[in-house]
């Protein structure tokens, strides 16, 4: 699929090549985020009302998931400030590419850690903790804090950016869906690529340093690792690359083979559904088990998400690939060594998860902000709960938007993200010479659930 | 290109210092009156200082359910405190001492345990007026001792048909203030049983006597404040109908009520069930100087609070007035 058009200007490049305004706005989010920390320990505990939980968690979140993904994809994570101060610190640099000398061991992370299970696991914990970080801003500033220091940290020890790569949970569900956005970086044409000795966006150069995310620009050809960095904008001798508008949802074209990602898509997906039942939905016994982290009660929620999204869907699905392979191979010789349909499709079969999880979120975040985001109104104007009205919206009373339309406009994204899913499974299962409607009824089943959660 | 840096390095420790350290001064200098549910601290801090004559401004926040504000023995109305807002009241004493400011709203079942003290310093002390004891103590009243009715009526007794009768009697059959408060209608009803000259009215004509005897000592207003007084301060333990079963009587029993684990107050008193006003046998064993002592002081170890410092003088003897509506009808049964 060919990029329809390049999105900024040879003056818009230009602006984008300097380093400036984006130490700027990473100032900004890093003097927001010390903000939220220092709200969420000595604001009032109340999470409507404390900006650490109402702005971020309601608002931030929202404009994630509804916006900023699948417009920008991995955008946030160019302006996101958890790992800034350990680049900075990194490089020894915050305005140039490169301080002499560099500080941190600059190890390379070992080959086992190189992949996303990590970040399905610090996602999964996330999660298990959810209830609690979700609605407690002195949590919530534990944990920002605690990201913040562990990504420090890991740009002392390792190269580049290993949390943002291997650790950071949010990296994961971002880049996961970042697929979806209708914009890309690439290189225009691989031939300057071949020819270049340097590799100065790989490798840094005086005009900016080396791919944090340790990627080689040459060889995207999906949106998922890349961090939107930019600093291969700089580097490129012979600017060769740029940001272009291509069709939505490129990237899942060609099926993803590899099972970490297929995990993270499920995790993603379970967790949307486990999130909606326990913070929409009515019973007050799930709420409670989800919030009485140590509990015998908490013990068997956290027993039941891991089942489900590491036993159960995996399983499900891993199931529907062999029935697809099982019913194509019907009245063919048995060639099942030889044939290409001989693997498991379960990687490939987890690609329409993801535009499917992103509706699943945006579906949940919808119902999430427009009840609650009266309370964003009322955390800017008393971002502590000290009886401030900075903007004359603290005493806003909380009052659901736009009510009546919550239900409709869930359903029709949860019905639209289910029809671009099939479209995806389609294209997959035509790839793989396999049935798709298997598939396609293992995405109707959560479909139908999660509507019947939310509405 | 080293000066820029430097210059971006300063500039950003100042503005994010800047984001770290204006609302923690900001958060210094906006001193707030914390409202948390007994169980998680009450009040904090849960003593201020004001002094005798001077305006003191209360800026009050809850940080987990709704309380409300009020000063013991006050006639300001109470304020409410909601979650992550902030209230304010202004406060001024005329007089030093010592001050009690408490719930008053249910928030959790230790919610009478959710008390605080303002002390007023400065201004002129009041004239010293020697303290009498409270009317249980001149009596001898032990509060902690049983005190089971003697007798108990049949029926339940009408005020209204005593009213009737006391106005058909050839001589006034009445008791003065000191006797009423010192006597349970128990005790009234013995003697007058034992009165010749009343001879020829039946048990139950005795107990509607007592039983007008012992409601006509407070006015329909009164009662109706009394009324009020018990719903906001009695009935979340004691039932809204008196029959011990308030919505926190349950948690009293299991001891759960307990803070940190232990029995309440510390003692081990064991489970104590809220007094049942409609049990004959207890409300009318009692006379009002013994439910009065019991509001005044509280049942040491068994959960029930002191009112003393919450209540005026006046509102507790109302109050133990209208506990006996519990056990006499005022009006002619229908």
């Amino acid at each position: 699929m060919k990029p329809r058009s390049m999105v900024l200007s040879t003056r818009g490049m230009k602006m984008l090549k300097k380093r400036g305004w984006q130490v700027a706005l990473s100032t900004v989010m890093l003097a927001g985020l010390a903000f939220t920390a220092v709200a969420g320990w000595i604001g009032t505990p109340i999470g409507s009302r404390n900006f650490a939980i109402a702005f971020v968690w309601i608002g931030w979140f929202a404009a994630l998931i509804i916006i900023l993904i699948p417009i920008f994809g991995r955008g946030w994570c160019s302006i996101c400030p958890i790992p800034m101060v350990g680049d900075w610190v990194q490089r020894g640099a915050i305005l140039g590419p490169q301080g002499s000398p560099p500080r941190g061991l600059g190890l390379r992370v070992p080959a086992v850690l190189r992949n996303m299970w990590t970040q399905n696991a610090t996602f999964a914990l996330l999660a298990l903790f959810s209830a609690s970080i979700l609605t407690s801003p002195r949590i919530t500033a534990l944990a920002m804090v605690g990201m913040f220091a562990l990504a420090t940290g890991l740009s002392l020890v390792f190269e580049r950016r290993a949390f943002c790569r291997y650790v950071c949970p949010m990296g994961g569900f971002v880049g996961l869906y970042s697929q979806v956005a209708p914009i890309e970086l690439r290189v225009a044409s691989r031939e300057p690529c071949a020819a270049c000795q340097t590799k100065a966006c790989f490798n840094g150069s005086a005009e900016g340093y080396g791919c944090p995310w340790g990627v080689f620009p040459a060889g995207l050809t999906r949106n998922n690792y890349c961090g939107l960095c930019l600093e291969c904008l700089r580097t490129c001798p012979t600017n060769n690359l740029a940001i272009r508008l291509r069709p939505v949802a490129a990237d899942l074209a060609v099926p993803s083979t590899r099972r970490d990602e297929a995990f993270k898509s499920l995790l993603m997906l379970g967790s949307a559904m486990v999130y909606a039942a326990v913070l929409l939905g009515p019973w007050s016994s799930f709420k409670q088990a989800a919030f009485g982290i140590g509990s015998l009660a908490w013990l068997v929620y956290a027993a039941v998400f891991l089942v489900l999204v590491l036993g159960l869907l995996p399983g499900s699905l891993w199931l529907i690939g062999r029935f697809s392979q099982r019913l194509a191979r019907r009245g063919e010789p048995d060639s099942r060594a030889n044939s290409p349909r001989a693997r498991s499709p379960f990687a490939a079969f987890a690609t329409p998860l993801v535009p499917l999880g992103l509706a699943f979120w945006a579906a949940f975040s919808l119902s999430f902000f427009l009840t609650n985001g009266s309370y964003v109104l009322n955390s800017i104007s008393d971002p502590l709960g000290l009886g401030w009205n900075l903007i004359g919206t603290a005493g806003v009373a909380w009052r659901p938007m736009l009510a009546g339309a919550i239900a409709p406009l869930q359903t029709a994204v949860l019905l639209g993200g289910f029809i671009w899913a099939a479209r995806v499974a389609r294209g997959v299962t035509a790839r793989l010479q396999l049935p798709s409607l298997p598939l396609i009824g293992f995405l109707f089943l959560p479909t139908i659930v999660m509507m019947w959660l939310l509405t | 290109m080293r000066s820029r840096e430097n210059a971006a390095r300063v500039a950003i420790l100042v503005f994010v210092g800047a984001a770290v350290l204006i609302p923690i001064a900001a958060w210094l200098r906006t001193p707030l009156v914390h409202a948390r549910v007994a169980e998680a601290g009450g009040w904090g801090p849960d003593m201020l200082r004001a002094r005798a004559g001077e305006p003191l401004l209360v800026r009050l926040t809850s940080d987990d359910v709704v309380h409300g504000f009020a000063i013991g023995q006050g006639d300001a109305p109470a304020v409410d405190v909601m979650p992550g807002r902030v209230s304010q009241v202004w406060l001024r004493f005329d007089t030093p001492g010592t001050y009690t400011f408490y719930c008053t709203r249910w928030c959790g079942p230790n919610h009478w345990r959710m008390r605080g003290t303002i002390e007023v310093e400065g201004g002129q002390a009041p004239s010293a007026v020697p303290a009498s004891p409270p009317l249980f103590q001149v009596l001898g009243i032990d509060l902690d001792q049983p005190h089971p009715a003697a007798a108990t009526p049949s029926a339940r007794p009408e005020a209204q048909r005593g009213l009737a009768l006391a106005g058909s009697q050839a001589q006034p059959i009445d008791l003065s203030l000191d006797e009423y408060r010192a006597q349970s209608p128990a005790a009234v009803w013995q003697s007058w049983r034992a009165e010749r000259s009343l001879a020829g009215l039946s048990d139950q004509d005795l107990w509607d006597l007592v039983a007008y005897t012992y409601t006509s000592t407070i006015s329909s207003a009164e009662r109706n404040e009394s009324a009020q007084l018990y719903a906001s301060n009695c009935a979340a333990c004691h039932g809204e109908r008196g029959d011990g079963q308030g919505v926190f009587a349950e948690a009293l029993t299991q001891g759960s009520l307990a803070m940190g684990g232990t029995s309440d107050m510390g003692q081990t008193a064991g489970p104590v069930r809220p007094a049942d006003f409609t049990d004959p046998a207890t409300l009318l064993g009692a006379s009002p100087a013994l439910l009065h002592g019991k509001i005044l002081r509280g049942g040491m170890g068994t959960g029930m609070p002191m009112w003393g410092a919450i209540l005026t003088d006046q509102q507790i003897w109302k109050l133990a007035a209208f506990l006996y509506t519990f056990q006499f009808n005022e009006e002619p049964a229908s």
